[in-house]
């Protein structure tokens, strides 16, 4: 691939204004899925397409840009999507969290706590929260418009009625300020609360499905639950086997075919500052 | 029966196309009554009812519905937002296919809990102890919360969607021949508990049945439906008894007299 023959961040500006607007009407109306013409770009859907649509329509020459999956910057996916952002868009790369003026993200919020200016760009799967008990968009379009929400109490009515707790740990669904039902992307209920009136512009692109949706900053984004069964996050009972941190997401690690495991850090920028005493550190 | 109507039903028409579903419809439902509408098959009795509980959009005349706090409206103009609320809370809505009526993915609990999920409550332990409640007054045992209704028999999935129905206490029931479909036996049981609920909760109740012992154990009033019109209309008694029209004439002395 020949960077010079393409446009800055890769699509055209027809393109990038294009998803701007629908940006910026999901700003307006927060946790709203936006509808945009996805374009199809040089990597397969799975590798988060409508994250790196969304990062090529708000990006410029003078931002810094941090990948993240599943909290580590050295995947492969990771490692090959800051690749091109650099070739295509010429711009600065990071690790540090703190350095990052975007951070595009597969499945996790960064453990250090984000400031205003920056933007975190989520990669979605699937938008649509309601889709588990209510396949029909038509219907599910209807039941966002009138705010029509008893099913998603279903389902945590089931998983506490099968577990005896509400059992979803991932894509925990919350409201945007006070009003949309939203799917916060597969991010471990952990970072939830991370979401709710952050200083930072959250965006979340779904390429396959077609949709962008948006919390803007100091927004509430609540996550949904019972009085008698309310929220809570995980809870691990030891620190991170590297950096001692606690409160922090931890990963479980093999360490061999005879049950060894230990618990490490999932934000590996924030694990790796911890012990080189490198970088800001949560 | 209190001095208003509940519901009133003036000229109703639906057609499909070319083809008549129904016309010409005029009646008043009162308060704790229980309205039979009975005919052959494509006689329209489905086109009514979906038109009556607004799931259809009828082409003319008015639908006028008494609310809660006394004012009335007209169903034709009523806001989705709050068509919806009133369907599942002053409502019910009951299906011969109870696969139609129930979410049949999740439980017995949930299907009944659902209602009151929609309406803003967020207490499990009350949903449930309501959604208990619900389920024995339908004769389901209650270590049958948790299944989901792949697992019951037709008349059990009947009965819980009876019970998904009335759980937020609901004014007004359309029932489209909700014992169609099951055993004799398993007919009976599902009529004789739906009479309690109904005289107990003070239901008014519009059922299609084209069975006309339904009629007879169930409904004060019967309307008789032939080509998608109103051909005869009176209380179940003088209609069983002293049909006045050839047509239901026909109709009564198809059946075994009860
Ligand atoms: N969706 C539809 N499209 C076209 N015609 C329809 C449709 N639904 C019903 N009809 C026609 O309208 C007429 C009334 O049908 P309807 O289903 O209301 O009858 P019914 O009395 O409920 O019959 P059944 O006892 O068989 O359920 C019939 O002629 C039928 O073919
Ligand atoms: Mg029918
Ligand atoms: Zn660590």
């Amino acid at each position: 691939m020949n960077a010079a023959t393409y446009n800055f961040a890769y699509l055209d500006e027809q393109t990038k204004r294009m998803i701007r607007r629908a940006i910026l009407k999901a700003l307006a109306i927060p946790g709203y899925q936006v509808p945009f013409a996805a374009r199809e770009m040089p990597m397969p859907y799975g590798w988060g397409t409508g994250g790196v649509q969304v990062t090529a329509a708000v990006i410029g020459p003078g931002d810094v840009l941090k990948v993240i999956d599943q909290g580590a910057d050295d995947t492969t996916n990771a490692v090959s999507i800051r690749a091109f952002f650099r070739k295509v868009a010429g711009v600065a790369t990071t690790t540090h969290t703190a350095e990052a003026t975007v951070i595009q993200t597969r499945h996790r919020i960064p453990e250090y706590p984000l400031k205003e200016g920056q933007i975190l760009v989520y990669q979605v799967p699937i938008p649509e929260p309601l889709r588990f008990l209510e396949p029909r968009e038509t219907e599910t379009r209807v039941m966002h418009g009138l705010e029509d929400y008893g099913l998603m109490h279903v389902k945590l009515y089931e998983d506490i009625a099968h577990h005896g707790r509400i059992a979803t740990a991932y894509a925990y669904p919350v409201k945007v300020a006070g009003r949309y039902v939203m799917d916060p992307s597969p991010i471990p209920k952990f970072d939830n609360p991370k979401m709710t009136m952050s200083p930072a512009l959250q965006l979340f692109g779904a390429g396959r499905e077609k949709r962008i949706y948006a919390v803007p900053p100091y927004t509430e984004v609540k996550s949904l639950d019972f009085e008698d069964h309310p929220f809570e996050v995980q809870t691990f009972n030891e620190p991170c086997a590297l950096c001692g941190a606690r409160n922090v997401y931890l990963d479980e690690v093999v360490l061999d075919d005879r049950g060894g495991r230990m618990f490490v850090c999932s934000d590996t920028d924030n694990c790796e500052s911890r012990r080189t005493g490198t970088g800001a550190q949560s | 029966m209190t001095d208003a109507p509940i519901l009133e039903v003036r000229d109703l028409a639906k057609t499909y196309g070319a083809r008549l579903g129904c016309a010409d419809i005029s009646f008043d439902l009162w308060p704790g009554e229980v309205l039979a509408v009975v005919g052959e098959s494509g006689s329209g009795k489905t086109t009514l009812l979906n038109c009556l509980s607004t799931r259809l959009a009828a082409d003319g005349g008015s639908i006028v519905y008494a609310m809660r706090d006394g004012s009335r409206r007209d169903l034709a103009t009523m806001p989705e937002a709050e068509r919806r609320f009133l369907m599942r809370t002053d409502w019910g809505f009951v299906h011969q296919n109870p696969a139609d009526g129930l979410r049949m993915g999740v439980s017995a609990g949930a299907n009944v809990g659902e209602r009151l999920m929609a309406i803003g409550d967020r207490h499990y332990g009350r949903i449930r102890g309501t959604a208990l409640d619900w389920l024995s007054r339908v004769e389901i045992a209650a270590d049958r919360i948790d299944d989901g209704p792949r697992a019951f028999s037709g008349g059990m999935r009947q009965r819980l969607q009876i019970a998904r129905n009335l759980v937020t206490a609901p004014r007004l029931v359309f029932m489209d021949e909700p014992t169609g479909g099951l055993d004799v036996s398993v007919q009976a049981r599902l009529l004789d508990l739906m009479r309690g609920l109904v005289r107990d909760l003070g239901l008014s109740v519009i059922i299609v049945t084209h069975d006309l012992a339904v009629a007879r154990l169930l409904s004060h009033r019967i309307m008789v439906m032939k080509d998608g019109r109103v051909i005869e209309e009176g209380l179940t008694d003088r209609v069983l008894d002293d049909p006045r029209q050839p047509y239901t004439q026909l109709l009564v002395s198809s059946i075994p007299q009860a």
